[in-house]
């Protein structure tokens, strides 16, 4: 499997987001060679305070999305509560407040399927935990456009269905562990 | 998909839109216009926007459906109250000196955000010198906002906005229920204008105070924002106020500083006074 080309990380998590990514995102070093996109579906009240947290944990710069801000290396992006996070075909971010889709406003599928038009083959996109079938069809969009698709394995999810969601519309995607990811990600981009 | 002839042919769509009937979506962002014709495509029986494009150049009776695919009318009375709230305490006590105003609501939708000012300035006294323009180009949510109704189970959430925004009486003053609707006060609408005005292709219209234009610009590339939000400033005295979305801002406009900001929190700027 070629690693050379990744261009950016694309991640979806709901019910037990905030544990899943305390488990890899603080190992991220500070110039980590990608972007990463993150939507967690969160209530439209709970403002921002996931970004803050993740902040306080990691090295790499978090922070909430703004519309039309090129997207840059070493940074994770949040969806803001309450908006649709896309990617733009110019590697911009953008938001809109269309209507929610799997009723969630920011939406995995919305995040996934713009990103997999814009990078195709240099995305890599990651399923976590949740209680929703929103990102299923994205990681599909992800993997048929030549990019690489992960789940974390149900199993070890603390809710299972949005994995297996995801994994049942793309029979392809890789299965991980936290520890797993945590490798892969890292390794995604070797130092030269 | 990652498919870049299907960019071709989204390319060409808008085009044909664009020549045949003069609505300009060419310079949105690209990935949520997409989105939208992709589901405009499913609506229509179409198995490619080429086909959807042959469809539209030829039947015009699709327009007006293919219309409200292309724009989002999501909104709501004080959608985020706080917004609302700083107009009030913030704004307003500016807008008070002056002895006739006017505010344009660019993107009004079916008139949520220009109801809603009506209603805020009524509650401060203001009403009586003030004239409202909402403008859009969905001329479906420009009658439904001439109408002023709206569907009567809503009205909660309305109502629960409007005191988070510091209303100052009950919501349900400014409506008759009945029938599943609740019908506004025709009062609220005799100083407003609604009108159908692109922020794409027309130009200023009148000299305001107060520009208040919500979740209109995310729908937009860097090219259009700048050509609307110097709109704005052209269309607003030396020291009038523009009041944006809630992920809204100047920070990536070439008219940034043309504005000082107001209050960043509720994304509200203020012209410079100087030239
Ligand atoms: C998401 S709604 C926002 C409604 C309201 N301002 C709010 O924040 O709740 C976006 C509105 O912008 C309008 N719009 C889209 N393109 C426009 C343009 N070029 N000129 C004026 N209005 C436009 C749409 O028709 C729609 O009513």
């Amino acid at each position: 499997m070629s690693t050379s080309s990744v261009e950016a990380v694309v991640i979806g998590a709901s019910a037990g987001a905030l544990e899943a990514l305390s488990a890899f995102l603080p190992t991220l070093p500070k110039d980590y060679a990608l972007p990463v996109m993150i939507v967690v579906h969160l209530p439209p009240d709970k403002n921002s305070v996931m970004a803050d947290l993740l902040k306080s944990k990691c090295k790499i710069d978090v922070r909430e999305a703004e519309d039309k801000e090129p997207i840059r290396a070493a940074t994770v992006y949040l969806a803001p509560p309450d908006y649709h996070l896309l990617v733009e075909p110019d590697k911009r971010l953008s938001l809109s407040s269309d209507d929610p889709v799997h009723f969630s406003r920011p939406s995995i599928d919305v995040l996934f399927e713009s990103a997999a038009d814009a990078y195709g083959p240099g995305l890599v996109g990651l399923v976590l935990t949740g209680g929703s079938s929103d990102g299923a069809n994205g990681l599909r969009a992800v993997h048929q456009a030549g990019g690489q698709a992960l789940v974390q394995d149900p199993a070890t999810a603390n809710v299972p269905l949005m994995p297996q969601s995801a994994l049942e519309a793309c029979p392809s995607a890789r299965v991980m562990s936290l520890p797993e990811i945590t490798t892969f990600l890292n390794h995604l981009v070797q130092p030269a | 998909m990652y498919n870049k002839t299907e960019d071709i042919e989204l390319r060409l769509l808008l085009e044909a839109i664009y020549r045949r009937y003069h609505y300009d979506f060419r310079g949105y962002s690209m990935a949520s216009v997409k989105r939208r014709l992709t589901q405009a495509q499913e609506r229509f029986d179409c198995r490619s926007f080429s086909m959807l494009q042959d469809r539209v150049l030829h039947d015009p009776t699709l327009l007006p459906e293919l219309l409200s695919f292309l724009t989002v009318q999501v909104s709501e009375l004080f959608r985020d109250p706080s917004y609302f709230k700083a107009i009030r305490e913030q704004v307003v006590p500016h807008l008070r000196t002056y002895p006739s105003l006017k505010v344009w609501v660019a993107g009004c939708s079916a008139g949520e955000e220009l109801y809603s000012l009506a209603i805020l300035m009524r509650e401060e006294g203001l009403e009586d010198r003030t004239m409202f323009y909402g403008t859009d180009i969905n001329p479906d949510a420009l009658r439904r906002a001439e109408a002023g109704v709206f569907d009567l189970e809503r009205m909660s959430l309305f109502t629960e906005n409007h005191r988070r925004s510091g209303g100052k009486s009950s919501l349900s003053d400014y409506y008759t229920a009945g029938y599943g609707a609740a019908v506004f006060d025709k009062s609220l609408r005799r100083r407003a204008v609604f009108s159908d005005h692109s922020l794409v292709t027309d130009t200023v219209f009148a000299e305001v105070q107060l520009v208040s234009c919500r979740n209109v610009l995310i729908y937009f590339d860097r090219e259009l924002q700048d050509r609307a939000v110097g709109l704005f400033k052209d269309s607003l005295i030396r020291k009038g106020f523009l009041g944006l979305g809630a992920k809204e801002s100047l920070r990536f406009s070439q008219h940034a500083d043309a504005f000082t900001e107001f209050s960043r929190e509720s994304r509200i700027y203020q012209k410079r006074g100087t030239a």
